[in-house]
């Protein structure tokens, strides 16, 4: 058998598979933090309880009104990116003028209420959801079985990511979204609804953690926990690249989901810690990040 | 009478009214104990104390530590540890303890205020989830038990801590010291420089202040305050558990300064009196506690960022807190 440093080839393409698969759902989340804090300044600390609503919303779709996974793909999103859009409306757009620390500690509140709430109804234990019957099975890639919803669950979210992407760089939306960050008086003196603006970017944010988080489904357990354990490595992934660029978020989405791979190959005690270990490296080389353009 | 010397005798008469106060407060506390469980009064002194600690650099200095938990539950660990597997008294295993946390403290905030404002606080968050799960997995936490059946011990070989009055006691004790050094600290000259990094930064490096020190020497001070009080604890509870270096448990000391009222003296132990109340009161009722403190947090920020004790000073003592 193929060994690289004495580990099986498979064992080690398997753990990188499911390293990208993680760093998938970091890119996405990270890439949603990055959006909503460059226009917002706020730190969306109910995103992982976000990604946790739209898991729990496709889960309940499927089994109290029957509705399969392509349809909840776009319905979750929507009713995530709707709630996302009354939060902001109601509550956080209170809180632009206060120091940012407000904003992380109001989003914290309502990441507790959301995760306690169905906590309360669903217990702590997983709820599994099947894989769509389209992309059941696996493909042989000749040096590794690949499970289809896998291979698609990484299509899916570098879609996503450079389909934000565009978005934000190549549209003329994205053009005031861009222009509004550097300066939002001006913006709106130019004659652009900048507070309506600030409602659909917190929303989109918000969709885009509610796609994560049904694309998660299959993957994970569909359980109240899933978003509150991944929201703290998110973070750590968003020091590391730095909240500068969108695309900086993305790539170190994926790099730290590689690198964690990695590490269950060849040490997997520390597989829980590396992320955090990059962070803190990071930290004490550059400290503005890799791709950090602040102080 | 000139208008100089009446502003005097007004500042004089607020001292007075204020060490009237103090001394009304000590004396409850000291009748406490007879009249509520003492168990639960010592739960609600640690957490004052840890909750102080916090305030300590939220309040003063102005950086939100997402990660103080480390501190908390790491020192209750070392302590738990010291006194049950070397047989250490309880006294050098509280100090332990607060060492350790310190040790912790200095290289935690060595990393974190590398970056400024909300950063810093993603960064003590994402490091004390890694010492998390360095708990969970390192052999001496003894993993999802926590370490049971820590001895009461002797202090200093002669009072018997299994003894509650003596316990009792011996956390208030403990109490007062950490909350007069924090009083000490903030009231002093370095107290005035931290404050003037809160309000602003750039003035106070313009200034010719090296910032950086001065808020790791304020983070490094908190979180030994705040591992005096995890330890105090697992010798009062004698045990040790994940629940106190959980992000939750972080969350938690947040919570209690900002309804308490962030850099006010005495409102982190109000929350952290109500709090540690309202959980008790929860447990027995059956609604979940986490969507009570969500709740909570959301209403102050939303519209009572002063806190109780904030919100006092404002309205009947004519002093502003931080926090509007």
């Amino acid at each position: 058998m193929l060994t690289v440093f004495g580990i099986p080839i498979q064992a080690l393409l398997g753990q990188l598979l499911v390293g990208l698969i993680n760093g998938s759902f970091y890119a996405m989340l990270s890439l949603g933090l990055a959006v909503i804090f460059g226009l917002l300044r706020i730190i969306n600390f109910a995103h992982g309880a976000l990604y946790m609503l739209g898991a729990f919303i496709g889960y309940l779709l499927l089994v109290h009104l029957g509705i399969g996974y392509w349809p909840a793909l776009v319905i979750v999103p929507l009713l995530v990116g709707l709630l996302g859009m009354l939060v902001e409306r109601l509550a956080l757009s209170r809180l632009y003028r206060l120091d940012p620390l407000y904003g992380l500690l109001f989003t914290f509140g309502l990441a507790l209420v959301i995760e306690g709430v169905f906590r309360y109804y669903y217990g702590v234990s997983g709820n599994p959801y099947a894989v769509p019957t389209l992309l059941a099975g696996g493909t042989n890639l000749g040096f590794m079985f690949l499970p289809n919803y896998r291979g698609w669950v990484v299509v899916a979210s570098l879609i996503v990511c450079i389909g934000t992407w565009l978005l934000i760089e190549k549209t003329r939306l994205g053009s005031y979204l861009r222009a509004a960050t550097e300066n939002p008086e001006l913006v709106q003196a130019f004659g652009v609804n900048v507070p309506l603006l600030l409602t659909l970017t917190y929303g989109l944010g918000a969709a885009l953690a509610g796609l994560a988080g049904i694309l998660a489904a299959p993957v994970y357990q569909v359980s109240p926990l899933m978003g509150s354990d991944l929201i703290i490595v998110v973070f750590a992934v968003v020091v590391v690249g730095g909240m500068g660029s969108i695309l900086g978020a993305i790539v170190t989405g994926y790099m730290l989901g590689l690198a964690e791979g990695l590490t269950k190959v060849f040490y997997p005690e520390a597989s829980n810690l590396v992320v955090f270990v990059i962070m803190a490296i990071v930290l004490l080389l550059r400290p503005a990040g890799l791709f950090g353009r602040d102080a | 009478m000139s208008e100089a010397t009446l502003h005097a005798e007004r500042a004089a008469a607020s001292v007075r009214l204020e060490r009237a106060l103090v001394a009304l407060g000590i004396l409850v506390l000291i009748a406490a104990p007879f009249v509520i469980y003492p168990i639960f009064v010592m739960k609600m002194l640690c957490f004052a104390l840890f909750a102080c600690a916090f305030n300590l650099l939220l309040g003063y200095t102005g950086l939100l530590s997402f990660g103080h938990a480390a501190f908390f539950g790491g020192a209750a660990y070392f302590c738990a540890y010291a006194v049950k597997a070397w047989g250490l008294p309880p006294e050098a295993g509280i100090l332990l303890g607060t060492a350790g946390a310190a040790l912790m403290g200095l290289v935690m905030g060595f990393l974190a205020i590398r970056r400024q404002g909300i950063y810093f606080s993603m960064i003590t968050l994402a490091l004390a989830q890694m010492f998390y799960f360095f708990c969970v997995q390192a052999p001496f936490t003894e993993g999802e038990d926590g370490i049971q059946g820590v001895p009461r011990g002797h202090l200093f070989g002669v009072v018997d801590l299994g003894v509650t009055m003596n316990m009792y006691f011996f956390v208030l004790v403990v109490f007062l010291i950490g909350v007069f050094a924090i009083w000490r600290i903030v009231n002093s000259p370095f107290g005035m420089i931290l404050r003037s990094i809160r309000e602003n930064e750039n003035r106070a490096i313009s200034l010719g202040y090296s910032v950086g020190r001065y808020k790791l020497a304020a983070f490094v001070m908190s979180a030994a305050l705040a591992g005096l009080a995890g330890a105090t604890k697992a010798i009062v509870f004698q045990f040790a558990t994940l629940t106190d270096v959980t992000w939750q448990m972080s969350g938690e000391v947040i919570l209690m300064t900002l309804l308490g009222g962030i850099g006010t003296m005495v409102g982190p132990v109000v929350g952290a009196g109500l709090v540690v109340g309202l959980e008790n009161t929860l447990a027995t009722s059956g609604f979940p506690v986490t969507i009570a403190t969500g709740l909570i947090f959301m209403v102050c920020v939303l519209i009572f960022r002063r806190g109780i004790v904030g919100e006092i000073h404002a309205r009947w003592l004519g002093r502003g807190g931080k926090g509007s």
